[in-house]
């Protein structure tokens, strides 16, 4: 199969989806001729014009209220906001207008956008343009949240979110752009709320997001030189999340790690660890570890950015405890 | 009045807008007497002594055009062809409400003649009516989008980010401003620096300042702005000078350290859209006074049904409580 980076896999989801549906439009910062600041959407003004590919001021809460007015309206707007950390400036128009509409409305509007930003450390680009901020989105109850791990992910994703009829938020990792994965020629998509196990095992369960499916694989890679069989399983949507295959998975292995870029507190490792805590308590020897962000803002220097990520070193040791018994959190 | 309109032959145009201005005070007197009483839950905001500003506008409109209303948004859904049935439903937080109970005064819409939803974010639906504009741009209907706000709202940043997209982009969008010369409990005078055309016309916006509380001089300024939306010539700003007969809300009574009883007074018995109009009617021999009062006791017996039959009427099933949280999806 041939190999593209996920950057092309993102433009080849798009042109796909504008040419099966003129309805769909792109806006945002430098998205036309620039075709953003990581060239992802590079080519796509060439093919469907400054009409379907609409540059904005820098007015992040105005063209994504736009986009929610347009997705009200029969359009399908795709909206591109060109860092993660720039949530912040939009919750409103995402979070009370997107999130709300079709149950404030008594499921009568409905807003079909799909807003794809990113997300991921280690850039050296300090703490407003580095933070990882899924578990915000994901907080809001009419928001959908994908995380694809891979070009192959962030192609058939991208394509189930611009069907999808409700707001669907994607976060891609900024690092890995230029990554290459098989991705096949013909048309595919990947549901939502199906979790790929991307590696079986017996003796714990490694659960990553985005680009820590591959610290996953990585440390399930060391673990099995030492005999430790890791399972390691790719969500892939946050919301709606695939609890059942992560139940399945745990309740096999016994013990589980929960890997992910964003804050550690209040985040998406402690939901989920939550959820296996309530679910699967009993199959369970040891506490299921979180394992995110350090709660600092993410610092420049790379002496100190790097300490803060959870890297394949540190979850292979901390496999390593867990699977020999040792009492992680013990006072 | 304006002397421009004296035609008796715009009589049904005429009575109808008088109809639909009674109808938005019947509404209101019952929306109040049910929060006095007791029997409505929550807060709701009055729209009493604005009529003409929403039923001057919503004459001028089709029912495919789109508007965004307010917190204050009983007299917008009235006017764009709402039933009072429906509404009363809602506000009483009843299944057959527009919304099914699930939005409530503040989120109150007949969403099938173009109302996208009364907003409780002030100048939260700003992007939302500038996209629905857009949408109709690129999709090529010729439907207009009008946005009422109020005074309040012109100090939300959103405001000027949309103006500058809508006026670079021509969107067919009119920026209705409600001045009722309060913003919530504070006199505007005290928080708008300059004049608000000003604000418009700094974006190449054209800008018209109209009587709010005479509903021809409303019509007529807004059907001509209309069409010329129409033809592409948007978008534009209307600062409609008006006044809130109730306080913020109807919780609001005590309001003297903010406003005097006498210039409430004076509003009430010298610029009452609905009892100027009348007279209008009455002195160019459209109506007789019979006539009037015969449109207000049926309005008011209308009134007084819906009410009964909203208060007789089924609360939502519980299992509804988690519906419509997501719109379904083909993919």
């Amino acid at each position: 199969m041939r190999e593209i980076t996920l950057s092309k896999a993102v433009n080849e989801a798009i042109a796909e989806e504008m040419r099966r549906d003129e309805t769909i439009f792109l806006l945002g910062e430098d998205v036309a001729e620039a075709g953003t600041p990581f060239k992802v959407l590079s080519g796509l003004v060439e093919e469907f014009g400054t009409e379907r590919v609409i540059d904005t001021p820098i007015s992040e809460p105005g063209f994504t209220g736009i986009a929610v007015g347009a997705a009200l309206t029969g359009s399908r707007p795709i909206v591109d906001l060109m860092f993660g950390d720039f949530l912040f400036l939009i919750m409103d128009q995402l979070c009370n207008q997107a999130a709300k509409a079709y149950y404030m409305s008594g499921g009568k509007l409905n807003v079909p956008m799909v807003l794809r930003t990113n997300l991921g450390a280690t850039r050296r680009s300090a703490a407003q343009h580095s933070q990882s901020l899924h578990a915000l989105v994901a907080h809001i109850p009419g928001l959908k949240v994908a995380l694809p791990s891979s070009a192959y992910e962030a192609k058939g994703l991208m394509k189930t979110a611009i069907r999808d009829n409700n707001p669907v938020v994607i976060f891609e990792d900024k690092l890995m752009y230029q990554d290459k994965a098989p991705v096949p020629e013909e048309e595919y998509l990947i549901p939502f709320g199906e979790a790929n196990v991307k590696r079986q095992g017996k003796d714990i369960t490694l659960i990553g997001t985005s680009s820590m499916v591959q610290v996953a694989e990585a440390a399930a890679e060391a673990l099995a030189k030492e005999g430790i069989e890791a399972e390691v399983i790719d969500p892939r949507t946050i919301v709606p999340l695939d609890e059942e295959t992560l139940l399945r998975s745990v309740k096999k292995t016994s013990r589980a790690i929960v890997i992910d870029e964003g804050h550690q507190s209040y985040g998406i490792t402690g939901e989920i660890a939550s959820r296996l805590n309530e679910k699967a308590f009993y199959h369970l020897d040891a506490p299921v570890v979180r394992m995110g962000a350090m709660d600092v803002p993410v610092p420049f220097s790379p002496a100190l950015e790097d300490l803060t990520v959870p890297t394949v070193e540190k979850v292979t040791a901390m496999a390593r405890r867990l699977v020999a018994g040792e009492m992680i959190h013990a006072a | 009045m304006s002397a421009a309109r004296k035609k008796k032959t715009n009589a049904e145009d005429y009575l109808r807008m008088y109809r639909q201005m009674v109808r938005i005070r019947a509404f209101e007197d019952r929306a109040n007497q049910l929060y006095l009483s007791a029997k409505m839950p929550g807060l709701t905001h009055m729209y009493s002594g604005q009529e003409a500003v929403a039923v001057g506008i919503c004459e001028a409109l089709t029912a495919t055009d789109r508007i965004t209303s307010t917190h204050r948004g009983h007299g917008h859904c009235v006017a764009k062809g709402a039933n009072f049935k429906e509404m009363f439903c809602e506000l009483l937080g009843k299944e057959e409400g527009y919304c099914r109970g699930k939005g409530g005064s503040m989120h109150i819409a007949d969403q099938s003649n173009g109302n996208l939803g009364a907003n409780a974010i002030v100048g939260g639906s700003m992007g939302i009516a500038t996209g629905a504009a857009l949408s109709a741009k690129r999709l090529g209907t010729d439907d207009v989008a009008v946005c009422f706000f109020g005074d309040g709202a012109t100090a939300q940043g959103l405001w000027y980010e949309v103006m500058n997209m809508a006026a670079l982009w021509g969107l067919p969008v009119i920026y209705a401003c409600e001045n009722n010369g309060y913003s919530e409990y504070t006199k505007t005078d005290e928080i708008a620096a300059g004049s608000l055309t000003a604000r418009a016309e700094a974006f190449g916006i054209e800008a018209h300042v109209v009587d709010g509380q005479d509903v021809l001089a409303v019509n007529d300024l807004t059907q001509k702005l209309v069409a010329r939306a129409r033809k592409g010539e948007g978008p534009f700003f209307i600062q409609l000078d008006t006044y809130r007969y109730h306080g913020h809300h109807v919780g609001d009574i005590n309001r003297e350290y903010y406003r005097s009883k006498d210039e409430e007074a004076l509003w009430k018995s010298e610029r009452d859209p609905i009892v100027n109009f009348g007279k209008w009617l009455v002195d160019q021999g459209i109506s007789s006074s019979d006539d009037l009062d015969k449109v207000k006791s049926e309005v008011e017996t209308d009134a007084d049904a819906a009410v009964a039959y909203a208060e007789a009427a089924p609360y939502p099933d519980t299992r509804e409580v988690d519906m419509h949280v997501y719109a379904p999806s083909a993919a």
